[in-house]
């Protein structure tokens, strides 16, 4: 039993990561009905801005600090959030009117070559993540064990979505972005800055992976180029899991992947560990595409 | 049919690849085998136009169906030693059919499942059975699992990749333009309207899949020959992406454009091997380059996609 | 349509024989004044740190052979391939080296599997391969054209085997194998095979792949099964995050692998988790032989980065290629061949070398520990 609470948790602290990458999927699918392959490699990108951004932080914050950490956080969302906004600019935008196809390659596109060419800038070989936060001896509980960064990243996680379900629900650029998912002409007919919304929901989205880059950093201190590979591919099944378009749909898909993925690889085997996200995925897909909490669309004629 | 003299072209053709097999040795080796990636990707290029252009089913996991008949076909001719010509010839032939079998039994299983899927959904989901098979291989240790698979006999020779590619063409064009293959666009251009007009779009996908896959396996039970060494990493969700970027630069549904696609991206490669650290960061710009200047793929005739 | 088709083959048959003819393999290597020496690496791709590492070292064999003048005359020309870490690669690259290139020799790979897709191209056109960090025993056995400077998987895993169990007075292990690597693969069944032998228990054994960062599912099964030591005989990009997360889970236990521990990154990302640990390895940077210090202040000076053991063995690779030519006063691949296969206890920053009969390197482990985040020696143990 104590082994069983104590998968839950890793399962739990890796599925809010999942989450939080999962989050900027499905908000731009919402809206431009478009997987950004690249999203994972800005989560990737999250994590290399902390690793630099930490040191000159340092100059400022001599001992790392909650607050630091927050900090560091923060101006690594602040730049993903542009690069979000660039990319959609100049790889997206000219080609909104363009079918899905296109949009898909371009995105493999840029995918690639933030990877590739993160190889050449960083350096292929894993780069150690600085502390960002303090390690806290945790109790243990029981011969249960948690971190206390775990704990943060759950914390945090609950923060940002907090702040996101506010921002979506609750302001005119969120309302914006909702009515865009519904109908974008009608949208755009209403009065809404059909450019400006998406930008910000790349931005949005964006954030959020640098977030989750961090946090993943913090937790797994062994950075390099091509990590966003794989955790870009669960969230974006975990999106999919929760209904694409639908916020609190992707953050439930975020947990059910971590946890049944450390499960799984705890006790049956690691080996297939990859191929549960994708068998969950087809499943999914096969049974009730729309998602757990999404809603159907029908094709009309 | 709109080439009577199709089937002579075709003979011509496989004649000609033979004599050509003829004087390999004299033949620069590394060119020769890049060759035989052309054919090869030629094979499995307009393999993949039949389910991605054609039928309009976009499929992100043609590298699962080359690995079935790669590894088929090798575990096949594993089991023999030495022969001569004509037994070699026999063996390999059968060893390549049989792969091709098993990766259109693969390509039902695929097919099936996925039929009411569209666009996005239906790319993500043979994405996700592409990288399944290539799981499924990695731990099967019959096949060596991670650890690879050696294939004794490099049979693979001019002859008989040209003449399978050959061949390939020769179906996939003569499928298409034929009374039944305007099914095919139908289903593409617009499901339910076809639907609407009789044509069960349910038997077209899966015939687009299982056809698909079988010269997808025959590509593969080539590369095992040429390469002699398999691994499951080979055939990942990488490889399939090469495959689409061919059909997508050719024009989708034009099968000379995805030829000349195949050629071109198998030997450009080659010629960025001096700036081998770039040569990805160039073929990624590249791709980005193309989607948004010409999507429609450098030799479509249409002057625009008119694909949903 | 069909048109094109009988004009593309021939235009395409035309081609092929305008890129001309196969170079007698070997023949033009010599000719003018240099050597041309092929290499091949994952130097893009998910396993480039290793391919980049073990062709820092190579490279910096061929500049320091250069300074000291090349050999029989002539200085090496290096010509290195990026395999891109992709299966089919190598085959192309290698085939790219020997007919269009007419090299030599060949060096390369650090992965099995892409050297054993390599070998039998090198075997059949009679050229030279060593690989400088292949553990896979099938690499040699393609044929007697293929050399190694490593050791294989059968030895490590006998030597940690034994080490666990007589050293360290283990009886219960767990074995964490990456799953994706034939190197983990390989060490970890000889491993085994070892330790049951020798009287102890493999408690349970769990898997991973690489690439993976959360291995909190496997350890805590792991712990599960209480073991008193664990075996991981993966790669240092994995190791460190294996080790600090054992010890969040409360999991005290000693860990311990192989040689693909071996790097200035490991202790970086471990830190105190892997406090007590051990590994065996080809060289260990403190040893104080002149030989080792001069290369591992060299490789400082060039790369600004401390050399791990690809980046030694690459060297090495290069450096004992050069002593066969020397040897053999040609650069003809048959006496080259023949050279060093003859190779005896030649001296490279990675120990002793000598070339056994199956073409495998036979020399001495070297097992350390950590403490006080720095690499301590703790013996040699010799084949």
């Amino acid at each position: 039993m104590a082994e069983f609470l104590q998968q839950l948790i890793n399962g739990l602290a890796l599925g809010s990561i999942l989450a939080l990458i999962a989050l900027g999927y499905t908000m731009v699918y919402g809206i431009l009905r478009f997987i950004n392959f690249a999203h994972g490699d800005v989560f990737m990108l999250g994590a290399f801005a902390g690793f630099y951004l930490t040191p000159k932080v340092a100059n400022f914050f001599p001992t790392p600090s909650i607050l630091s950490g927050l900090v560091v956080m923060a101006m690594a969302m602040a730049i993903c959030a542009a690069i979000g906004i660039v990319i959609e600019r100049f790889a997206y935008r000219p080609l909104r009117n363009s079918p899905k196809l296109t949009m898909l390659i371009t995105a493999i596109g840029v995918s690639l070559f933030l990877e590739y060419s993160g190889q050449l800038v960083f350096g292929a070989a894993p780069k150690k993540f600085p502390a960002l936060i303090p390690v806290y001896p945790m109790a243990n509980l029981g011969g249960l064990s948690v971190t206390s960064n775990q704990i943060i990243v759950l914390a945090v996680t609950l923060l940002l979505l907090v702040a996101l379900r506010f921002i979506v629900l609750k302001t005119k650029i969120g309302m914006a972005m909702r009515a865009l998912s519904f109908n974008p002409e009608a949208a755009a007919l209403m009065g809404v800055n059909t450019d400006v919304v998406i930008s910000f929901t790349f931005a949005l989205g964006s954030a959020l992976a640098a977030a989750a880059g961090i946090l993943f950093a913090v937790n797994y201190p062994a950075i390099d180029p091509l990590m966003g590979i794989l955790p870009g591919l669960k969230a974006f099944v975990a999106a999919v899991l929760g209904g694409i378009g639908n916020l609190p749909g992707a953050a439930l898909g975020g947990i059910i992947i971590g946890v049944t993925e450390t499960l799984v690889a705890g006790y049956i085997s690691s080996t297939y560990r990859d191929a549960i996200a994708f068998a969950i995925l087809i499943l999914i897909l096969l049974v009730k595409p729309s998602g757990l909490l999404g809603k159907k669309e029908i094709e009309k004629v | 049919m709109n080439f009577p003299r199709a089937k002579t072209f075709l003979l011509g053709a496989i004649a000609l690849c033979f004599l050509i097999s003829l004087f390999a040795s004299q033949i620069n080796s590394y060119w020769l085998f890049i060759s035989y990636d052309v054919g090869i990707n030629i094979i499995l290029a307009v393999s993949l136009n039949l389910i991605n252009g054609y039928t309009g089913q976009f499929s992100l996991g043609h590298a699962g169906f080359m690995a079935v008949g790669a590894y088929t076909a090798a575990m096949i001719t594993n089991q023999f030693g030495e022969l001569n010509t004509f037994a070699s010839g026999a063996v390999f032939l059968t060893a390549l059919l049989a792969g091709g079998l098993a990766a259109a039994v693969a390509g039902l299983l695929v097919g099936i499942p996925t039929l009411r899927l569209r666009g996005d959904y239906l790319a993500i989901v043979t994405l996700g059975f592409g990288e399944i098979i290539r799981v499924i291989f990695q731990n099967m240790q019959s096949v060596g699992g991670a650890r690879g698979l050696s294939v004794m006999h490099g049979w693979t020779n001019f002859f008989w990749t040209f003449g399978f590619a050959a061949i390939t063409i020769y179906v996939v064009v003569a499928l298409v333009h034929s009374t039944y293959g305007r099914g095919f666009v139908a289903v593409r251009d617009d499901e339910i309207a076809a639907a609407s007009m009789g044509i069960n779009p349910t038997k077209y996908k899966v015939t687009a899949f299982v056809i698909g896959a079988f010269f997808a396996g025959i590509a593969g039970g080539l590369y095992a020959h040429s390469k002699q060494f398999l691994t499951p990493g080979g055939f990942g969700f990488m490889q399939s992406i090469a495959i689409v970027v061919m059909v997508i630069l050719g024009g989708m549904g034009n099968t000379v454009g995805v030829i000349i696609a195949a050629i071109l991206l198998t030997l450009l490669p080659e010629f960025l091997r001096p700036v081998a650290e770039y040569r990805m960061i160039i073929y990624s710009l590249l791709l980005i380059i193309l989607m948004l200047t010409r999507p429609q793929g450098l030799f479509s005739l249409r002057k625009s996609l008119s694909v949903k | 349509m069909k048109i094109w088709r009988g004009q593309f083959l021939a235009a395409l048959a035309v081609f092929l024989f305008l890129t001309g003819c196969n170079k007698p393999p070997g023949e033009s290597a010599a000719s003018g004044d240099v050597i041309k020496v092929g290499e091949f690496a994952s130097l893009t791709g998910s396993e480039a740190t290793f391919g980049q590492s073990s062709h820092k070292g190579t490279a910096l064999a061929i500049d320091d052979l250069n300074a000291a003048g090349g050999v029989l005359g002539k200085k090496f020309q290096l010509l290195t391939e990026d395999d891109q870490s992709q299966a089919g690669q190598p085959a192309t690259v290698v085939r790219k080296l020997i007919s269009s290139d007419g090299v030599a020799a060949i060096l390369g790979e650090v992965a099995s599997s892409r050297s054993l897709e390599a070998a039998p191209i090198c075997q059949e056109n009679k050229i030279p391969m060593i690989s400088p960090a292949s553990t896979n025993p099938k690499v040699t056995e393609v044929g007697d054209y293929i050399f190694r400077v490593c050791f294989i998987d059968p030895f490590q895993g006998t030597v940690m085997a034994n080490f666990a169990l007589h050293t360290l007075h283990l009886k219960n292990v767990v074995v964490l194998t990456d799953a994706k690597s034939d190197y983990s693969l390989g060490l970890a069944k000889f491993f085994k095979e070892g330790f049951v032998a020798g009287g102890g228990k493999i408690v349970a054994e769990q898997n991973y792949s690489s690439g993976d960062k959360d291995f909190s599912a496997e350890l805590t099964a792991i712990r599960s099964a209480n073991p008193d030591g664990i075996f991981v005989p993966g790669y240092y990009t994995e190791v460190g995050l294996i080790a600090l997360q054992a010890r969040q889970l409360g999991i005290n236990i000693p860990l311990f692998g192989g040689d693909g521990w071996e790097s200035s990154a490991l202790v970086p990302i471990g830190g105190k988790a892997l406090e007590g640990c051990y590994f065996s390895t080809h060289y260990s940077p403190q040893d104080t032989s002149p030989a080792v210090q001069n290369f591992v202040k060299e490789f400082q000076a060039k790369y600004n980065e401390t050399p791990d053991a690809m980046a030694a063995l690459g060297y090495d690779s290069a450096m004992i290629l050069a002593d066969a030519i020397k040897h053999a006063g040609t650069t003809d691949p048959a006496k080259v061949r023949d050279a060093l296969a003859a190779e005896k206890d030649f001296s490279g920053v990675t120990g002793k070398i000598t070339i056994d009969a199956n073409r495998n390197a036979s020399k001495p482990a070297v097992i350390l520990t950590i403490t006080n985040g720095q690499f301590q020696y703790v013996e040699t143990i010799a084949p």
